[in-house]
C-alpha cells in the first residue's frame, strides 16, 4: 500500500535518524547524550514541561467536566450547541495567534492590564502560571468535547433505578456515576497532558526562554542557539518526550475501549 | 431537573413537581456560575484582542492595523504559500488515505489495526521530535548522498519557493484526522454492497472508486480537507524550525517590530480559521440531522 510505503520513508525514516543520532557522539557509539539530556538545564526544562503539562491536564480535565456537566444539564438546546461548536474551535485554537491574543490581553501592555492596572501588582503574564493560564484556553474546550459523549452516555433510568433502590446523590456519583465516566474522564486528561506537553508555538511566541520547557530546548538546541555539536543532546531530549509522550498514550489506548463499552 | 430526561417525563403527569424535592434550586445557581464564569474565560481574551488592535494611544478609535495587515511586507507571499502548501498536502493526503482506507474495508481487514497504529503514532511523536529527526535527515543528506541522484532531490524538497518537505510532513500530521473522518464516511455508506454492484455491471477498479465511492464520500473528504487547511494554516513548530516563512512564522516575524498590526494579524487569521471550522461543523450537523 502506498500509504505504509509514504509513512515509512517520511516519518520512520527521521525517527531512525533521531535514535540513531541519539546514541552516536564523535561517530561512535555512546549513551552520553542521553545522559547529558537528563542532567542539568535539560532535566529542569523536562521536568517543567512535565509539570505545566500535568497541571493543565488535571486543572482543565476538572474544569472542563464541570462545564460540561453545567451544559448537559441545561434545558436550552441552543446553549448547549452553542458551547459545543464553539468548544469544537477553541480546541483547535493554539500557536501563535492564542499567544497574542494573550498578550494583547493580559501581556505587559495588554488591555485588561492597563485597565485595571495590574502592572503595578506585580502581575506578569510571562511566567509558569501564566502559561498555564493560556494552555488552559484550549484544553478546557477539547476536555468538554471529550466528557460531553461520556455525560450523555449517563442515562437517567440509571440514576433513577440508585434512587429507587435508595441511594442518595452522593451515592450515585460515588459509585454508578464516577467509575462509569473513569475511562473517559482519564482519557481526556490525558489527551490534554499531550497537547500541552507537545506546545511549542504558544510558548515560544510568549516566554522565549523564560520558563524551561524541553520543547523550547529542541528548539534552541536545534536551530544552533547553544553549542555546536549539542544537535544530538536535541535528538536525545526529542527521545525522552516521545519516551513521556508514548507512556502517557499507552494509558489511553485501553481507557479509550473500556469507555466504549459502556457509551454505546 | 425533569426537562432532561425526555423518556422519564413522559411517565410523569403534567404539572407534577420535580421528584426530587430535595436539591430543586441549588443545581441551577451552580450552572449559571460555572456558566458565566466560562464565558468571562473564553471571550475577555477575544474582546481584549480586538480592542487592543483598534486602540489608539490617545485613546480613540481606528481600524488602521487591520489597513496596515495588507500593506505590510511579506503578507501576500507567505499566506499565499500556506494556502499553496495546504493544497497540496490536502491533495497527497487524500489520494494516500482514502485508497487505503477503502482497501482496509473490502480486502484486508487484517492490515486494520497496522493502519490504525500508523495513524495514531504523528498523535503520539509531539511535531517538535518530528521535525528534529527531519531537520537531521536534512542535514545529513549532503554529506552522505552528495554523489548520488538523491543530492538534487535532498535540495528540491527545500526549495523555499514551495517546500515539499512541508508538505510531507503536514500530510503525517494530518494522517490521523484525516483517516478518522474518511473512515467515519466509509462506516456510514455501504461499501462491500456499492462496490459489488458496480463490478457485477462491468466497472473496473479505478472507475468504482471515483464515480461511486468518492461520490458518496463527498462530505466526509470535504470535513478532511477543513481539518487539514485548518492544520496547515496554523503549524508554527516544523515551518520554523527549517525556516520557511509560513503564514504563522511571518506573523511571529512581524510581532517584533509591528505588535498591533500582529495582533491584528492573529486576530484576522482567527477569524478564517473559525469560518472554516465553523462551515465544517455546521455542515456537520446538518447532516446529522438529515439522516
Amino acid at each position: 500500500m502506498p500509504l505504509l510505503a509514504f509513512v515509512v520513508i517520511v516519518f520512520g525514516v527521521p525517527m531512525l535518524v533521531l535514535l540513531g543520532g541519539t546514541f552516536t557522539k564523535e561517530g561512535t557509539f555512546s549513551t552520553a547524550n542521553l545522559t547529558e539530556s537528563l542532567q542539568g538545564a535539560y532535566l529542569t526544562a523536562l521536568i517543567g514541561s512535565v509539570k505545566i503539562s500535568a497541571l493543565v491536564a488535571v486543572l482543565g480535565g476538572v474544569l472542563g467536566t464541570i462545564l460540561a456537566q453545567a451544559v448537559v444539564t441545561s434545558r436550552f438546546r441552543a446553549l448547549r450547541e452553542a458551547v459545543l461548536t464553539a468548544s469544537g474551535v477553541l480546541a483547535n485554537f493554539g500557536g501563535v495567534p492564542l499567544a497574542f491574543a494573550w498578550i494583547a490581553t493580559l501581556g505587559n501592555s495588554g488591555v485588561v492590564t492597563t485597565t485595571l492596572g495590574l502592572g503595578e501588582h506585580g502581575w506578569s503574564l510571562y511566567n509558569f502560571w501564566g502559561l498555564t493560564l493560556v494552555y488552559l484556553y484550549f484544553s478546557i474546550p477539547l476536555q468538554v468535547l471529550t466528557v460531553v459523549p461520556a455525560l450523555d452516555g449517563l442515562r437517567p433510568q440509571w440514576r433513577e433505578a440508585a434512587q429507587n433502590n435508595g441511594a442518595s446523590t452522593w451515592q450515585f456519583w460515588r459509585y454508578v456515576g464516577v467509575p462509569v465516566l473513569t475511562p473517559a474522564l482519564l482519557g481526556g486528561v490525558v489527551l490534554l497532558f499531550g497537547g500541552a506537553f507537545a506546545a511549542y508555538a504558544t510558548a515560544q511566541a510568549m516566554v522565549g526562554s523564560t520558563v524551561p520547557l524541553v520543547t523550547l530546548k529542541i528548539a534552541d538546541a536545534l536551530s544552533g542557539n547553544v553549542l555546536i555539536g549539542h544537535e544530538n543532546v536535541a535528538l536525545a531530549l526529542s527521545l525522552d518526550m516521545i519516551v513521556i509522550a508514548g507512556l502517557v498514550m499507552a494509558v489511553y489506548l485501553p481507557l479509550q475501549r473500556r469507555s466504549a463499552r459502556w457509551l454505546r | 431537573m425533569a426537562s432532561l430526561t425526555p423518556q422519564v417525563t413522559t411517565q410523569v403527569s403534567p404539572g407534577t413537581a420535580p421528584r426530587r424535592g430535595g436539591r430543586p434550586r441549588r443545581p441551577r445557581v451552580w450552572r449559571g456560575v460555572v456558566l458565566v464564569l466560562a464565558a468571562v474565560y473564553f471571550l475577555v481574551p477575544l474582546i481584549a484582542s480586538f480592542v487592543f488592535t483598534v486602540k489608539v494611544p490617545d485613546g480613540g478609535f481606528s481600524l488602521d492595523a487591520y489597513g496596515q495587515i495588507f500593506a505590510a511586507e511579506g503578507f501576500g507571499t507567505s499566506l499565499l504559500l500556506s494556502l499553496g502548501l495546504g493544497i497540496a498536502t490536502i491533495v497527497l493526503v487524500l489520494l494516500l488515505t482514502l485508497p487505503a482506507a477503502v482497501a482496509v474495508r473490502l480486502g484486508a481487514p487484517r492490515l486494520r489495526p497496522v493502519l490504525e497504529v500508523v495513524c495514531t503514532l504523528p498523535l503520539v511523536v509531539p511535531p517538535i521530535t518530528f521535525v528534529a529527526g527531519i531537520s537531521m535527515v536534512l542535514r545529513w543528506g549532503p554529506d552522505y548522498l552528495a554523489s548520488t541522484p538523491f543530492y538534487q532531490t535532498i535540495i528540491s524538497l527545500q526549495n523555499p519557493d514551495f517546500p515539499v518537505v512541508l508538505v510531507l510532513a503536514y500530510v503525517v500530521l494530518a494522517l490521523p484526522f484525516v483517516y478518522r473522518s474518511l473512515d467515519a464516511g466509509l462506516g456510514a455508506i455501504d461499501v462491500r454492497t456499492l462496490s459489488e454492484a458496480a463490478r457485477n455491471l462491468g466497472a473496473s477498479w479505478p472507475h468504482v472508486l471515483l464515480r461511486v465511492i468518492i461520490p458518496n464520500m463527498r462530505s466526509a473528504m470535504a470535513s478532511a480537507s477543513f481539518l487539514t487547511l485548518a492544520l496547515v494554516l496554523g503549524e508554527f513548530t516544523i515551518a520554523r524550525l527549517l525556516s520557511f516563512q509560513t503564514f504563522p512564522v511571518w506573523i511571529y516575524t512581524i510581532s517584533g517590530s509591528q505588535a498591533q498590526v500582529s495582533v491584528a494579524v492573529s486576530v484576522f487569521s482567527l477569524l478564517i480559521t473559525w469560518l472554516l471550522l465553523l462551515a465544517l461543523s455546521s455542515a456537520g450537523a446538518r447532516q446529522r440531522s438529515g439522516s
